[in-house]
C-alpha cells in the first residue's frame, strides 16, 4: 500500500457547455515531486482551482482524500489550513510590502493589546529566509525584489504556514536559467524534508530533471501517470498532443535580400533612473525575407530594446533608425506602424489585447481609420477582412465576437498576430511569441512565422528558449546586460556558444 | 427560436432595462389613475430628461474612457448664466449667443483635457476643481442675481414645439405624423440595405421573420412616440435636440475610429497605445465633447426655465453619472453604450415623475432613486459570470 498525501478520484467538473474535467484521478505519494503536464487548457489550473478550494466542493463531483480523510474544500483558506499551498504563476504579492509584513500578511504576530511584535515579525521572517537560502533584509520592500527572489520568497510564505503540500505553476516561467537551477535546488531540498510538491510546467527539460512522477492530462482526461525514469521526452510530447511532434521546428531555407532595418548606435537610459544607462550603443540590421533571432538571459535587455524603439521605454534615446536605407522617426507606435514595424509584446494580456472586448475589436483596432468612409467604419469591410485573417491563422472560436479574454493563450497570440498582419507590415518583432502557449499551438505559431517570411516579411523574434531561437532564425544577436556581444549565423550556432555569449563569458570584437 | 434566444441573451442587460421601464410605467399607470400615461404627461416626461439625456451620452464616453466628469453640474449652470447674461445684459443676437456659449463649453473641455490628457492628473480630482471653479464663475457672471433672458428663440429651444403645418386648430398635427412616418421610414429603409450589404458579403443574418419582428417592434415604438406627439402639443424642440444629440453620439461611438478608441483606451490603455492608438488626443478629444454637451444641456436646462440662477445645475452631475451607470456604463472604463444611458436617464425621469404625481417630496424621491441606482448595478453584476 502505497502511502498518498493526496488522492483525488474520479473528480469530474463542467462549466457551461464545456466538460473541464472528466473523471479525473490524480493521485501524489508523500514526498515526492509530482509534474502535471498537458497542453493549455488540458484541465491543469482547474484541476488545481479543484484542489485548492477555489471552485467549491459543490461545484463538482469526485472526492479529494488528503492524508486519508475526505476534503470538501470551499475556499482557498480551507485548503491552506489543511498544508495545501498554491503559488501562481503571476505572483501575488502587495509591492508597497516589506517582506516581513508579506509573510505575516492576514496572520500577523501579535503582542500585546493585540498590537504587532515587530521584533519578533523580523525574528521570525529571517529564520523563514533561511530555509530557502535568501539572504535578505526582512525589511527589504517587495517592489525591490528581483523576479527569482519572489518566487522564493512564496515558497517561504506558502513553508511559514506549514504548507506540506506545495502546487507551482510554471514557477520558472520568468526566471534566468540561474534562478531556474536554484529553485529546482530548493525544491528537491524540501522534497527530503517531506514536503511533497505538485509541479506544473511547460519546459520539459525541467520536469525530467526534477519530477519523481509525471501525470498527463488531456481534454480534462488523465492520460497516464508514470514515474518519470520509464518515459522519454518523445512519448511525453506525445502524451501530450496525441501525436507524435517528429519536427518542432519547421526550419525552411529562407533566401535574405537587402537590408531593410537598421538600428544604429543605439543607446537608451533607465526610464526612472535617468543618469543610468541600460542599453549601449547597439547596432542592428535585418534583411528581407530573414528571421533574425535575438537570445539573452532574462534581464539583458531584449524587451526594453524593442519598447524603446516603439516609443514606450527608456530616457534619453539616442541613436538612429534606417528603413530601406532612409532614416526615419518613430515616437510612438502609431508612427511604427506607418513605416510598415510592428511589435508583438511578449505579455499579451497587458500589451497585446483589449481582454473585455471581443475578436472583431481586436484585430480591427488598429487599422480602423483605414477601414473607415467618410469618418464611418465600413463594418462589412471589417468583419470580411478580420474573419479573413481569424480563418488564415486558424484562431479556434465559434466566431469573431468571442470576448478575446475566454481564448486560450495560443489563440490569443494568434488573434494579436491577426491585428499586426491587418496593419500589412513588412517587418514584425516578436517579444517571445511563444510563452506560456502549449505544443501544438507552438508549431503553428512557427508555420505562419515562416510562410510570412517567404511572403517576404522580416521577423525579428525574441527568445528566452535556446532550442527555439536555434531552430527558427536565420542569424541570431545575442544581448548580455544591455549590450550585444554576438552575432552568430544558423550554420554556426549551436547552443553553448550562445550560452556563452549570452552569459558575457565570450563577447564578439565589434 | 433558438436564434431569438442567443439575440435576447445577448442583450440581455438592456432588455432587463427596458423591463424595468415597463414595469415602472405600469405600477405608476395604476397608482396615478392613469395620468402618467397620458400624452400630456409622457411629453413632461421626455422634456424632463432631455438636459440629463444630452449630458450623460457624453459622459458614457468619459466613463468608457476610464475617466469621469464631477464638473458637468457647474458647467450647465455656467453655460446657461453666460447665455442669459450675454441676450440679457449684452443684447447679443441668439445665434451668436448660442454659438459663444457651445465654443465657451469646448473650451472648457479643452482645458479639463489639458489637465487629464496632457498633464496626466487624475479627473476626478481635476473636475472636482472645476466643479468649484466654475460655480464661482457663475456667481462672477450673473452677480449673484437671477437672469431672465425673455428671449423667444431662446425659449423656444427649451420649451417650444415645431408648428403644426395643417395649422394651429386642425384635428391633427401633421408636422408629428408626416415626420414620425418619415423616422420610421428610414429606420425601416436603412436596416433593409444594411441587411441586403451583408447578404452580399455572404454573413449570416437573422431569419426573415425576426428581422421582420424586430422591424415591427422599433417602428410600433417611434409611432407610439410620435402619436403621443400628435395628441399633446406637438413636437417639442428639446427633444429633437436630445435625439439629434443621442443620434450623433451614438455614431461617434460606435461607427468611427475615434469612438472605437475610446473604448480601447477604457479596456487596455497600453495596448490601444501599442496598437497605434494617440491616446492623449483621443482622450483630449472627449473632455472636449463633454464641454461641448454640458453647455447644450445648460442652454437647453435654462431655456426651458427661462432663467439662470446660481444654484442651477447644482448636483445634476450626479443624476447624468447615475444616468450612464443605470443604463451598463461601468465605472472602471471600457464599457457602456449610449442608448443605454438614455433608457438610463428615461428611467430615473419616470420615477421623479410618477413620483411627483403622486405627490411625493424630495424624501421618497431621493430614496428611490438611490435603491434605483444600487440594484440596477447589483443585478448587472449579479447576472455575469465573469468580470468581463
Amino acid at each position: 500500500m502505497e502511502d498518498y498525501i493526496l488522492q483525488m478520484k474520479n473528480i469530474t467538473k463542467t462549466f457551461p457547455g464545456v466538460k473541464a474535467l472528466d473523471n479525473v484521478t490524480f493521485n501524489v505519494k508523500r514526498g515526492e515531486i509530482h509534474a502535471l503536464v498537458g497542453e493549455n487548457g488540458a484541465g491543469k489550473s482547474t484541476l488545481m482551482k479543484v484542489l485548492s478550494g477555489i471552485h467549491a466542493s459543490s461545484s463538482y463531483s469526485g472526492d479529494i482524500v488528503l492524508n486519508g480523510e475526505v476534503q470538501r474544500f470551499n475556499s482557498i483558506k480551507d485548503s491552506e489550513r489543511q498544508g495545501i499551498a498554491i503559488i501562481y504563476q503571476e505572483l501575488a504579492l502587495c509591492k508597497n510590502l516589506s517582506i516581513a509584513e508579506s509573510i505575516f500578511l492576514g496572520s500577523e504576530v501579535k503582542g500585546k493589546f493585540g498590537l504587532i511584535d515587530w521584533p519578533e515579525t523580523y525574528h521570525r521572517t529571517s529564520e523563514h529566509l533561511k530555509r530557502v537560502h535568501l539572504d535578505l533584509n526582512p525589511e527589504t520592500k517587495i517592489i525591490n525584489l528581483g523576479v527569482g527572489q519572489l518566487q522564493l520568497l512564496e515558497i517561504c510564505k506558502a513553508l511559514s504556514k506549514n504548507a506540506s503540500l506545495l502546487i507551482l505553476d510554471e514557477p520558472t516561467a520568468a526566471l534566468t536559467d540561474d534562478e531556474s537551477e536554484r529553485l529546482l535546488d530548493l525544491l528537491r531540498e524540501l522534497r527530503s524534508n517531506g514536503v511533497s510538491c505538485i509541479y506544473i510546467s511547460h519546459k520539459l527539460d525541467e520536469v525530467f530533471s526534477i519530477a519523481d512522477t509525471i501525470t498527463v492530462l488531456r481534454d480534462g482526461q488523465t492520460i497516464i501517470t508514470k514515474p518519470a525514469a520509464e518515459i522519454t521526452k518523445n512519448q511525453l510530447i506525445s502524451y501530450m498532443v496525441g501525436r507524435e511532434l517528429s519536427q518542432m521546428f519547421p526550419h525552411v531555407d529562407h533566401t535574405p535580400g537587402d537590408v531593410v532595418f537598421e538600428m544604429r548606435n543605439w543607446s537608451v537610459n533607465h526610464p526612472q533612473i535617468k543618469e543610468k544607462e541600460v542599453l549601449h550603443n547597439i547596432n542592428i540590421n535585418v534583411r528581407k525575407g530573414e528571421i533574425v533571432g535575438i537570445a539573452g538571459l532574462m534581464g539583458a535587455g531584449r524587451t526594453e530594446l524593442m519598447m524603446s524603439l516603439m516609443g514606450a521605454y527608456g530616457s534619453n534615446v539616442r541613436g538612429e533608425v534606417y528603413y530601406n536605407n532612409e532614416k526615419i522617426k518613430i515616437q510612438s507606435s502609431a508612427d511604427a506602424i506607418k513605416h510598415g514595424i510592428c511589435y508583438v509584446s511578449e505579455d499579451r494580456k497587458r500589451y497585446g489585447l483589449v481582454l473585455m472586448q471581443d475578436i472583431k475589436f481586436n484585430v480591427s483596432l488598429p487599422v480602423l481609420e483605414r477601414l473607415s468612409r467618410l469618418g464611418l467604419i465600413d463594418d462589412n469591410e471589417l468583419i470580411k477582412e478580420v474573419d479573413g485573417y481569424v480563418r488564415d491563422l486558424r484562431v479556434k472560436t465559434p466566431s469573431i465576437e468571442q470576448i478575446t479574454h475566454n481564448l486560450s493563450g495560443g489563440n490569443m497570440q494568434k488573434v494579436v498576430l491577426a491585428k499586426w498582419l491587418m496593419t500589412n507590415p513588412s517587418i514584425m518583432i516578436l517579444d517571445e511569441p511563444t510563452r506560456g502557449i502549449d505544443v501544438g499551438a507552438k508549431v503553428e505559431i512557427y508555420n505562419i512565422v515562416n510562410k510570412l517570411v517567404q511572403e517576404g516579411m522580416s521577423v525579428i523574434m525574441i527568445s528566452s528558449e535556446l532550442p527555439e531561437v536555434l531552430g527558427m532564425s536565420d542569424r541570431i544577436y545575442i544581448m548580455h546586460e544591455g549590450s550585444i556581444t554576438g552575432e552568430v549565423d544558423r550554420s554556426e550556432a549551436t547552443q553553448e556558444l550562445i550560452m556563452e555569449y549570452c552569459t558575457g563569458i565570450r563577447t564578439m570584437n565589434r | 427560436m433558438e436564434q431569438l434566444k442567443s439575440t435576447l441573451k445577448k442583450n440581455i442587460q438592456q432588455y432587463t432595462m427596458i423591463i424595468a421601464i415597463l414595469i415602472i410605467w405600469a405600477i405608476f399607470y395604476f397608482t396615478t389613475d392613469h395620468i402618467f400615461l397620458m400624452p400630456r404627461n409622457i411629453t413632461n416626461l421626455f422634456l424632463q430628461m432631455t438636459y440629463v439625456g444630452i449630458a450623460s451620452s457624453t459622459m458614457v464616453l468619459i466613463m468608457v474612457c476610464g475617466h469621469i466628469d464631477l464638473s458637468v453640474g457647474s458647467v450647465i449652470g455656467f453655460s446657461g448664466a453666460l447665455i442669459a447674461y450675454l441676450l440679457k445684459h449684452a443684447g447679443m443676437n441668439v445665434w451668436l449667443a448660442l454659438l459663444i456659449t457651445l465654443f465657451a463649453g469646448a473650451l472648457v473641455g479643452v482645458w479639463q483635457g489639458f489637465w487629464v490628457a496632457k498633464v496626466n492628473l487624475p479627473a476626478f480630482i481635476v473636475t472636482l476643481s472645476s466643479e468649484w471653479v466654475f460655480r464661482g464663475l457663475i456667481i462672477g457672471v450673473t452677480n449673484s442675481e437671477t437672469i431672465q433672458p425673455n428671449n423667444a428663440i431662446f425659449k423656444a429651444i427649451g420649451q417650444g414645439y415645431l408648428p403644426n403645418i395643417a395649422g394651429p386648430d386642425a384635428k391633427f398635427n401633421l408636422t408629428a405624423l408626416i415626420i414620425g412616418g418619415l423616422c420610421i421610414l428610414a429606420y425601416v429603409v436603412s436596416q433593409i440595405i444594411s441587411r441586403n450589404k451583408k447578404k452580399r458579403y455572404e454573413f449570416n443574418v437573422e431569419s426573415t421573420g425576426i428581422f421582420i419582428l424586430k422591424l415591427a417592434i422599433i417602428s410600433i415604438v417611434i409611432g407610439f412616440f410620435f402619436w403621443n406627439c400628435n395628441k399633446d402639443r406637438g413636437l417639442p424642440i428639446p427633444v429633437i435636440i436630445l435625439a439629434v444629440i443621442i443620434f450623433a453620439i451614438n455614431m461617434i461611438a460606435k461607427n468611427t475610429a475615434f469612438g472605437r478608441h475610446v473604448y480601447a483606451i477604457g479596456g487596455n490603455r497600453e495596448a490601444a497605445e501599442l496598437s497605434g492608438v494617440n491616446v492623449r488626443r483621443t482622450t483630449w478629444i472627449v473632455f472636449i465633447l463633454m464641454g461641448l454637451m454640458s453647455a447644450a444641456s445648460g442652454i437647453v436646462y435654462t431655456a426651458r426655465l427661462n432663467s439662470a440662477a446660481i444654484a442651477a445645475g447644482t448636483g445634476a452631475e450626479t443624476d447624468i453619472i447615475a444616468a450612464a451607470i443605470i443604463g451598463g456604463t461601468s465605472p472602471a472604463g471600457g464599457k457602456g453604450t449610449v442608448v443605454g444611458c438614455i433608457i438610463g436617464a428615461l428611467v430615473m425621469a419616470s420615477l421623479e415623475n410618477g413620483m411627483s404625481i403622486l405627490s411625493m417630496g424630495s424624501f421618497e424621491k431621493y430614496l428611490a432613486k438611490g435603491l434605483v441606482l444600487l440594484f440596477a448595478v447589483a443585478i448587472d453584476y449579479l447576472t455575469k459570470d465573469s468580470n468581463y
